[in-house]
């Protein structure tokens, strides 16, 4: 276990310094310079060069990575070149709307899913199933931001029961915040649960075929015993792994649901960013996620392990 | 029976809220926008969003733009101005204080003048300043300002969002603590949604009617639609989907107020690139262009035709449309006698906004109609700024220029458009040295036909600036003389 986690972890290593040398290069050739972005039509040249000489867009390719890099490293992501302000303190903020959302969307894609996934495999075939089955692959054709516009339009301003968008923050309260973040989780989380819901299915209907299911039923186990007590547990594998490239992809992929629900997100701070060419600000966020999604993937790489001993054993 | 006495019971008490809520007028404000500020210093960057949210509220200068455009006594109450026009002896207002409590003095606009002109200056707007020979402190009220040469546009370039008073001891935090002298007080900043000011209870003139500000950010035009609709925001101010405009104008809970701008629409030309360097091809471009069928299709009907680089509300303003009467018919012929019988090819690079992206396919299917066949590009800004503005590299690009009394980048020979005329530069030179109002309209005038008869751009429209409120808001600007959203004289209808 203890070789299989080191090794795990090793890679973890690898793959985060390999990511940060890509993003890096990747944003340094985007064209764009943040100082005449700043100033405008009618700045003076000696103006932009006061400004980049404070933002030190100076340096050599080399040195700007070792030093963005470095200051990683000890935590110091640098500082904004518009808002001119920490980026860490700013992404720390931001992640403040982004993880809770991310979290709450998944909980309630889990909580969907799981059930509607395991009612529908044990009635394989029947008119229940036919239904999920079709709600699901409808919920995975509609387009999540015309969704979130359905919902404003009929909760926020039909009904008036949430507010169209924007974030109140968590000092308003936490059930204030949590409402605040309801339609935009409910947005993200319909195509992800239904995805889920079709794994956990096709999952289980491949478990309940199996040998020691007809077994467990042989020993005298109910149908439903025999689900919940062997097929379920077996089932999960690549549950797990949908749940995690979910996770990840929720946290790194809000941006249109931010936009449409006006939230003071990560998402939204990345979009910002680019078109401001506050480059540095890319880098530390779109870092930061390739780490979410890494960590992660470890994380999953080990419920593995947990969930099926054998793979502990055989590595 | 007992439900009518319910139903009364239930009618009285509604009435009873009601009149509860008559008795006292709201003192808070929700007001939209869609761009956020980077930071938060009017003094360090062009970006328009600083201003729309802090001039005049929070930051003020020595004089100020009205609604009309005019240039009123901002913190100066009154100058003098010497007989050769070169000095400006500004008296300052008595007990302005900061907002941090210390007092207004001549030491603090001799601070912010020589710092916008300094070498490290990092004013987006720095050449108002670089006619400024000398600042000097006459006494702690009087401040004298003297100019390299006359400049009769220095009273309305101190108007500037750029321009306003800052204290030394605030510049450090500046960026993300405003500290100013005007009617509201900055209190927060939530990142990413919404700024928040209160009234200032020490201010020096009329004070602030409302008590509470929020400025909240919502760039999404379907949000923005939404958030107005649910009654999230009071006000929306430069209302990104004009599409919508007529479904609040029908709905009795808002008004919508349509404003002029600042924001000439053009359609740039790169006149030192051929065949663009000829004036032929580029008055043959003006005349393919169906100004009205723009703005109906790129703006709902909303802009005003214009036939030069100026304001149409300006009183000083020309109307010279017809120089570039709609006529596919003439422009072929232009073309023709340009050398350009079949047509020809260049680029046409547009920026983000709405204007740009739908304008540019229709002026391209326009240009089609004549000849001229153009190869769209979708352009960020920053790299707009990088390829077009820095680099001129491009044919033709679409943009709004809206900063106000523009009309001297015409006179800048290394400007992205590359119009180098010595009659205008020296006319742009005769206008700046003049004081006197009746030869200075009179220059404005000549300076306007001129760029119109060289056919330097296609002309397009004024940007309109709608914007959504709820229909008890009084007191809100309805035009842009400025980028601002001057809220000291707002208040609620009771």
């Amino acid at each position: 276990m203890l070789q299989y986690f080191l090794k795990r972890l090793l890679s973890l290593g690898l793959s985060l310094v390999a990511a940060s040398v890509v993003i890096f290069l990747a944003l340094e050739v985007v064209p764009g310079d943040p100082a005449s972005y700043m100033l405008g039509l009618n700045a003076q040249e000696d103006t932009l060069a006061a400004l980049r000489q404070e933002l030190g867009l100076g340096g050599s390719i080399l040195e700007r990575y070792t030093a963005w890099a470095g200051g990683l490293l000890v935590g110091d992501f640098g500082t904004s070149y518009t808002y001119r302000t920490p980026v860490a303190g700013m992404i720390a903020d931001r992640l403040w709307v982004s993880l809770p959302l991310a979290l709450y969307a998944l909980v309630l894609s889990t909580l969907i899913a799981f059930p509607a996934g395991i009612w529908a495999a044990s009635r394989r075939g029947s008119h229940a199933d036919g239904a999920i089955m079709g709600v699901t692959q409808l919920g995975i054709a509609i387009p999540n931001f015309w969704f979130a516009m359905l919902m404003v339009l009929v909760f926020a301003i039909n009904l008036r029961w949430f507010s169209a968008g924007g974030f109140p923050g968590w000092d308003a309260g936490f059930f204030v915040a949590l409402k605040a973040l309801t339609l935009p989780a409910i947005a993200l989380a319909l195509p992800q649960a239904s995805i889920l819901t079709r794994v956990i299915r096709s999952s289980l209907l491949d478990t309940l075929g199996e040998d020691f299911i007809r077994t467990a039923r042989a020993k005298g186990l109910s149908k439903g015993q025999a689900l919940w007590r062997h097929a379920v547990r077996n089932a999960l594998i690549p549950v797990l792994t949908i749940l995690g490239l979910q996770f990840s992809f929720l946290l790194a992929g809000a941006i249109i649901i931010e936009n449409v629900f006006f939230l003071p997100g990560l998402g939204r701070l990345v979009f910002q960013s680019i078109s401001a060419r506050d480059i540095i600000v890319v880098e530390s966020v779109v870092m930061l996620l390739v780490f979410a999604v890494i960590v992660v993937n470890f994380a999953v790489d080990m419920t593995y392990a947990w969930v099926d001993p054998r793979l502990r054993r055989r590595r | 029976m007992r439900l009518r006495k319910f139903g009364l019971g239930l009618v009285s008490a509604l009435a009873l809220v009601a009149s509860v809520g008559m008795a006292h007028a709201k003192s808070d404000i929700v007001v939209a926008m869609q761009l956020e500020p980077p930071h938060l210093d009017p003094t360090g960057a062009a970006a328009g969003a600083i201003d729309s949210v802090l001039y005049s509220n929070v930051f003020e200068g020595l004089t100020r733009f009205g609604p009309d455009g005019s240039v009123n006594p901002g913190l100066a109450e009154s100058w003098e101005i010497s007989e050769d026009g070169k000095t400006y002896t500004f008296k300052l207002h008595e007990g302005v204080k900061f907002h941090d409590g210390s007092d207004l003095t001549a030491d603090d606009v001799k601070f912010s003048l020589d710092r916008a002109r300094a070498d490290d200056s990092q004013n987006a707007q720095k050449a108002l300043f670089t006619g400024i020979e000398s600042v000097e402190v006459v006494d702690p009220l009087t401040v004298k300002v003297t100019l390299k040469e006359p400049n009769g546009n220095f009273l309305f370039n101190m108007a500037w969002g750029d321009a306003v008073i800052v204290a030394p001891e605030s510049i450090a935090d500046i960026k993300s603590k405003p500290i100013g002298t005007g009617a509201f007080k900055f209190t927060d900043w939530v990142q990413g949604d919404r700024i928040d000011l209160e009234k200032n209870a020490d201010y020096w003139g009329e004070p602030a009617k409302l008590d509470k500000v929020t400025f909240k950010f919502i760039s999404d035009p379907t949000a923005a639609f939404a958030a107005v609709m649910a009654e999230d925001v009071n006000a929306f101010v430069g209302f990104p989907a004009p599409e919508n405009l007529p479904q609040f104008e029908a709905d009795p809970r808002f008004q919508v107020l349509v404003g002029s701008t600042e924001g000439e629409t053009i359609l740039a030309a790169n006149n030192k690139l051929p065949p663009l360097d000829n004036v032929k091809v580029r008055e043959a471009i003006a005349h393919a262009i169906d100004r009205q069928s723009i703005i109906d299709g790129a703006m709902f009907g909303y802009g005003t035709p214009i036939g030069t680089h100026f304001a149409p509300h300006n009183p000083d303003y020309v109307d010279l449309t017809d120089n570039s009467q709609y006529d596919p018919e003439l422009s072929k012929k232009l073309l023709a006698e340009a050398g350009y019988a079949d047509g020809f090819t260049t680029t046409l690079k547009l920026p983000p906004p709405s204007y740009a992206r739908r304008g540019g396919e229709i002026i391209a299917a326009q240009l089609r109609a004549v000849g001229i066949e153009t190869e769209i590009t979708n352009l960020e800004w920053a790299q707009w700024l990088e390829q077009v503005f820095k680099g001129k590299d491009y044919g033709l690009t679409i943009v709004s220029h809206t900063e106000p009394m523009d009309i001297g980048i015409y006179a800048r020979a290394d400007y992205y458009f590359q119009y180098d005329n010595a009659d205008f530069q020296k006319l742009f030179a005769d206008l700046t040295a003049e004081n006197d109002p009746a030869k200075r309209s009179d220059l404005l005038k000549q300076a306007q036909e001129m760029i119109s008869k060289d056919y330097v751009n296609t002309y397009l429209f004024q940007l309109a600036f709608p914007t959504v409120a709820d229909a008890k808001i009084k007191g809100l600007w309805e035009n842009q003389p400025t980028q601002a959203t001057d809220l000291t004289a707002v208040y609620w209808e009771d």
